[in-house]
């Protein structure tokens, strides 16, 4: 019970993390009908300027106080990601704008390629740790098992994860439904000539999408950083992977749907590595994904497409 | 009159002048802003943690170059009254326009070439043919894997982006036939195909019934799994150590060996390894050809048809009785399977194969081919190919970079960077690759060429 | 039974009775919660050209897509025949079994309901077009027409294997599949379109071509999905040339269709749809002159009730502005063609007269023909009793502050406002007064017996007698619906606001 509780907290925040992303995924899919392969490696990015921002914020400037550190590091790092993920769309999404289907997805594979490519080159391919910043936590249960005492603990990192994504989730929710922003954004999923038609500036309404993903992804990329404490130029692929299985699972072109599949990644890989094997884990997530469109095409929040005929 | 007019294309001439440095600015800023996590700061593992290092001049020189060459492309073409690209178009087009079977001709001189290539080489170059001739294997095995690829998204209009799953299958098959069954090159090499085959069926079957991007996710997902598994399943596969010592091909019998009972022996020629190097190519060249002739072929039958009519409509094909499900299996199966046998050829020619060969990088490269290439044209794919892997595995040899960028400087480390930024700049300069026309599989009078505003992309559209 | 259908001839006389190809019996399709086709049943009878007509979303595509494989029907049985004759045994037989079909030497019987999409064509022979064309744009036209032989071909190339062997077999099956392709490019004048891709082709030669596309798969019924929209009168003419010679070839034809110069001159049989119900169906003078089909689909019949001189100025108005607006659906009201010009010459909508002379069915209902009467006192309609229920109260005048605006109401056209008003009903207090006897009445009266049920005329009522607004009401009100007081003189009575 102890190590279900246990896992059940991993879970959760490894799910946060890919939520963010998938927020992103779902988000540019809703709205332009693509795959923006780029977005894991814009995840990427972001957790390597938030590293970069840390090191100058301890070492130069000599700043110690954490949290206003790492709120000086969030808005770095969103604001120059935003601009990694700006001009991703501009260079090779825009002009193929009303091209076929597969134009976008090759630049797509070719971006994330360039960036990968961009970060190996200009900052080494060997990893990049960083050291435990917050630790501590608080204890949740504790009890026996067969393999001795065992300690539920919530650690003060997961809970700033997971709070810091309620709290963005319930942020972006409002601003969809609520702003004209989101409305414009709405309009564009609905039919983004007609929406132009009637006066949404529908190149600055995607513009700012990829913004907002960006922006979000860069979170998930401070978070991963302080999670794990190790990044490299190759963790934005597997997780870009993930969190787009979990935008699928959760019903592409819905948030909350993109958070929930989000969760649900999370809690599945962290509950097979836990129960099963840690080699397979990958193997567990992609296999719900196949399972899941297979059974369920729309994903768990989507709408059903009917058929036209 | 004539004065103002001048005057007035003097002044848009300033217009366009001003404009241009504008532009520039805004991009060497953005190139700033993005540049600046990267290029000067640069965090390395020192005692104690990291430590950044500083690396200005490497900034202000990509802001510099951004500035000057998006200045001279502002000037030059994107705002110039007849842009440079136009006017070498032009002149391509109107080559090309002269000259009608033009199209024709260079299928036959490269299949010319192709035939001759290792002599070609040995003849002109005796000093580097080894690496041009393993250059051109590399190269053909490429034009293999998009041929095959082509079949599932070119013609059948099914976007796969986990094609490198077959690859492996047909890699791993003949390497482990080779290992528990004592299989030669010959022998397994039909195997690995039909097993690779028998893959796309499994895999195929559950997942075709999804459309367009999901599909793509799907297979993408597979060929995760089929790496994964690999990497993991110690005891069969060896993991991630791989499994060395996979024969090499013989013909007929003959292997390539130094002494008695060799192929130089047999033929009474000198010892060479550039044999086995040519036997190879030659091998990798008629599996290619092969290739290309069955997808001729079943382009022109009822299933090559049903292919192209899926990818167009897929409910109007149901509408006429076409078990699309079946349909849509064959392209797959037919498509692992030329998959399968490139595995093999990839295998014996390594001699040595792991799970990291076999990553979604190789089947992204291989997509890119088949749709920089134009999707269905099999010349496309040719021509993409040689740009794409000759052209970067030609930094290699490019020695005069280092002279101006110091010996530090190893082209070989952007071969990726520049090979991600081709695919952006060529897609967006051809959204429908290279070559973008659709040659009609029956005529009835007079054979027309379809433009590619009229060819469907398949799944969704 | 509907009471039209009582109407109907013996059903023994008709060839869609005796020697069905097609059988739709109670076929229900729902999705979600909405019901797209309720219990409908007909038949298609063999080679005839049998006309599916009803107004937008009657529910006419649905069934196509149901007999068609391409939904699967909630509940009901579609049966398809090769061979002569009901074969009401072999039909109950495979219907027991739970087996798809039971194919004969001569004769078989499918259940089109139990088969996927692909299979109905292949096996059941059914070929289809569709509403907003489906080519295969980037294949040329001969293509197009080759893909459609998929399935011989398919066995001529050995499933492939001595086709890539290049098999001379093969290359005979080929040639005959050219020569095949070849005949229907002749019969749809596309011969010298052959090698065009297929989205180059202007929008009628598209129409034809996925026609000559559906014959070459040799179906035995051959179901068209509005094949005349968006033709010109000309293309119009050849197409009912080619249905023509297609039902010469032995293929019977379903077609949807709302052209109704088409409809009323090539069908033998027509089924009339309105919200997933079957309202009539016989042949084509049965069906022109069944006042169901008038009310529902046809739209109404405006003049003839109509004695109050001012009331038949409006609708002079109205119904002109309707036949600028959809000269389709004037053209085809033939019972305006059709009545003794004395009556109201000047009340006939000019597209009417212009309407193809047809040997009208004259055959009235008696109802139509209910008058209003007695100047004086409370109206009463002559033929009132002829209605089941009772006719609701009304008055001569319009009470103080002029007649409410009945067309807010959901379901009340200028047309149906100026009936009712001849009626004596001029307020939404009276309509949302009616009780289920009056609604019956009125309903019978104007011949859509269901329908102010299902619109809800009632509850409309109340809620605008009391000066509330409906979502449809607003619409009216912000000009989106075109209404009685657009173009009327009366404008003074703002509605349930005055």
């Amino acid at each position: 019970m102890e190590y279900f509780v246990q896992q059940l907290i991993n879970g959760l925040t490894l799910g946060s993390i890919y939520g963010l992303i998938a927020i992103g995924y779902t988000m540019v899919y809703g709205i332009i009908g693509m795959i923006n392969f780029a977005h894991g490696d814009i995840f990427m990015i972001g957790s390597f300027i938030a590293l970069t921002t840390f090191l100058i914020l301890t070492t130069i400037f000599g700043f110690v106080f954490l949290p206003v550190v790492l709120l000086i590091v969030l808005i770095i790092a969103m604001l120059f990601t935003s601009a990694w993920g700006w001009t991703v769309e501009r260079l090779a999404y825009r002009p193929l704008r009303g091209s076929f289907r597969l134009a976008p997805l090759i630049t797509a594979i070719g971006m994330s390629i360039v960036l990968q490519n961009f970060v190996q080159v200009s900052q080494g391919a060997r990893v990049k740790p960083l050291p435990p910043q917050i630790q501590g936590g608080v204890t949740i249960m504790e009890g026996v098992t067969e393999n001795g005492p065992i300690v539920v603990q919530l650690s003060y990192m997961q809970m700033i994860i997971i709070v810091t994504t309620l709290l963005l989730m319930v942020g972006f929710t409002l601003l969809i439904s609520r702003t004209p922003l989101g409305r414009a954004q709405r309009a564009c999923e609905q039919d983004r000539k007609m929406a132009s038609l009637l006066g949404v500036n529908v190149d600055r309404t995607i513009s700012l999408t990829f913004v907002m993903g960006a922006a979000l992804a860069s979170v998930a990329g401070l978070m991963f950083l302080l999670l794990y404490g190790v990044i490299d130029f190759y963790i934005g692929f597997l997780a870009g992977v993930k969190a787009f299985t979990a935008a699928v699972l959760g019903g592409i072109g819905s948030l909350p749907g993109a958070m929930l599949g989000g969760l649900a990644i999370g809690l599945i890989e962290v509950f097979w590595s836990g129960y099963f094997t840690v080699e397979y884990k990958d193997v567990a997530a992609f296999s719900i994904l196949a399972i899941v469109l297979i059974f369920l095409p729309s994903g768990l929040l989507g709408k059903p497409e009917v058929e036209k005929v | 009159m004539a004065a103002t007019q001048a005057n007035g294309g003097a002044a848009a001439n300033n217009n366009m002048f001003v404009d241009s440095l504008k532009d520039s600015a805004t991009a060497a800023f953005l190139v700033a802003v993005l540049g600046f996590f990267f290029l000067p700061l640069k965090t390395d593992i020192a005692s104690g943690g990291l430590a950044i290092t500083y690396r200005w001049p490497i900034w202000i020189a990509a802001i510099l170059i951004v500035f000057g060459g998006r200045l001279l492309l502002n000037l030059f073409v994107f705002k110039a009254q007849t842009p440079a690209t136009r006017i070498i178009g032009d002149k391509l087009a109107g080559s090309s326009a002269k000259v009608p079977g033009l199209g024709r001709f260079l299928t036959f001189a490269l299949l010319g070439f192709a035939l001759v290539l290792p002599f070609f080489f040995t003849t002109f170059f005796p000093g580097q043919q080894r690496q041009y001739i393993d250059l051109a294997i590399l190269i053909m095995t490429y034009i293999m894997l998009g041929w095959g690829l082509n079949i599932v998204v070119g013609l059948a209009g099914l976007l796969d982006l986990g094609y490198v799953a077959f690859y492996a299958v047909g890699a791993y098959s003949f390497a482990l036939l080779a290992e528990y069954f004592d299989l030669g090159f010959w022998m397994a090499l039909p195997l690995a195909g039909i097993l690779a085959a028998f893959w796309g069926i499994i895999l195929g079957f559950p997942v075709l019934r999804l459309r367009g991007d999901y599909l793509a996710i799907v297979t993408l997902a597979f060929g995760e799994i089929i790496r994964v598994v690999l990497l993991n399943w110690y005891e069969f596969t060896n993991g991630p150590d791989g499994i060395s010592g996979i024969p090499k091909p013989t013909l007929f019998g003959l292997e390539f060996k130094r002494g008695e009972g060799g192929f130089a022996d047999f033929f009474g020629l000198e010892y060479s390894t550039i044999h086995r190097f040519i036997f190879l190519y030659y091998i990798i060249l008629i599996l290619a050809l092969i290739t290309n002739f069955v997808t001729m072929r079943l382009r022109k039958l009822p299933v090559g048809r049903a292919w192209e009519a899926l990818r167009e409509d897929e409910i109007a094909c149901r509408s006429l009785g076409i078990n699309t499900t079946n349909t849509k299996l064959t392209a797959f199966a037919i498509g692992a399977m030329f998959g399968g046998f490139a595995g093999s050829f990839f295998a014996t020619r390594q001699g040595f194969i792991s799970p990291e060969s076999f990553t979604f990088l190789e089947s992204a490269i291989i997509l890119a081919i088949v749709v920089l290439g134009g999707l269905g044209s099999q010349i496309g794919v040719v021509i993409a190919s040689v740009v794409m892997i000759g052209g970067i595995e030609m930094l290699r040899n490019i020695g005069f970079l280092s002279q101006i960028f110091g010996p530090g400087f190893d082209p070989v480390q952007y071969r990726m960077l520049i090979f991600g930024l081709a695919m952006v700049g060529i897609m967006v300069w051809k959204p429908r690759g290279l070559i973008t026309t659709r040659v009609p599989s029956a005529v009835l009078k007079e054979r027309k060429k379809i433009g590619a505003d009229m060819v469907a992309q398949g799944e969704g559209h | 039974m509907n009471v039209a259908l009582k109407n109907q001839p013996a059903a023994s006389e008709e060839r869609w009775e005796a020697d069905p190809i097609l059988t739709v019996e109670h076929l229900t399709m729902r999705f979600g919660g909405l019901v797209a086709i309720d219990d409908l049943s007909f038949n298609v009878g063999r080679g005839d050209i049998t006309a599916l007509i009803g107004p937008n979303g009657a529910g006419k595509t649905t069934v196509f897509n149901c007999v068609t494989g391409f939904y699967k029907p909630t509940e009901g049985r579609i049966v398809m025949r090769h061979g002569p004759g009901r074969q009401q045994e072999a039909v109950d037989a495979v219907t027991a079994t739970g087996k798809r079909w039971d194919i004969g030497d001569d004769r078989s019987v499918f259940l089109l309901e139990r088969m996927p999409d692909f299979e109905i064509a292949k096996k059941a022979r059914v070929a289809r077009t569709f509403q907003n064309i489906r080519l295969f744009g980037g294949m040329t036209v001969l293509e197009n027409l080759l893909v459609a032989q998929h399935n011989p071909l398919m066995i001529a190339s050995g499933m492939t294997v001595g086709g890539v062997l290049g098999l001379p077999s093969y290359r005979k099956a080929e040639q005959g599949a050219i020569d095949k392709a070849v005949y229907w490019l002749e019969h749809t004048h596309l011969i010298d379109r052959a090698d065009d891709a297929a989205g180059d082709l202007p929008y009628g030669a598209q129409r034809r071509l996925e026609i000559a596309r559906a014959m070459c798969t040799g179906p035995h019924l051959l179901c068209l999905d509005e094949p005349a929209a968006g033709l010109n009168p000309r293309e119009s003419t050849e197409l009912n040339e080619l249905l023509q010679f297609i039902r010469k070839t032995g293929t019977s034809v379903l077609l949807i269709e709302h052209d109704m110069g088409v409809v009323m001159e090539i069908s033998d049989h027509i089924v009339v749809l309105d919200y997933g119900v079957k309202i009539s169906d016989g042949a084509a003078d049965f069906v022109k002159s069944d006042p169901r089909v008038i009310a529902a689909y046809l739209g109404v019949d405006d003049e003839e009730e109509i004695d109050v001189p001012e009331i038949k100025a409006d609708v002079e108005e109205v119904t002109e502005e309707k036949s600028k607006r959809k000269p389709a659906k004037a053209k085809a009201k033939p019972k305006a063609a059709a009545k003794p010009a004395a009556k109201s010459a000047a009340a006939k909508p000019a597209a009417a007269k212009s309407a193809p002379a047809r040997k009208a069915s004259a055959k009235k209902a008696p109802a139509k023909k209910a008058a209003p009467a007695k100047p004086a006192g409370e109206i009463k309609v002559k033929d009132a009793d002829k209605h089941p229920g009772a006719q609701p109260a009304g008055t001569k005048k319009p009470g103080e502050g002029g007649a409410d605006n009945l067309t807010r109401i959901s379901g009340i056209g200028p047309a149906n406002e100026k009936k009712l008003n001849a009626l004596g009903i001029w307020h939404f207090s009276q309509i949302a007064a009616w009780k289920k006897a009056e609604i019956e009445w009125v309903g019978s009266y104007l011949s859509f017996s269901g329908r102010i049920e299902r619109e809800e005329w009632i509850k409309q009522a109340k809620a605008l007698a009391s000066g509330k607004q409906t979502e449809f009401s607003r619409r009216v009100d912000g000009g989106k619906v075109p209404s009685s007081r657009s173009s009327s003189r009366r404008t003074s009575g703002k509605g349930g606001k005055a």
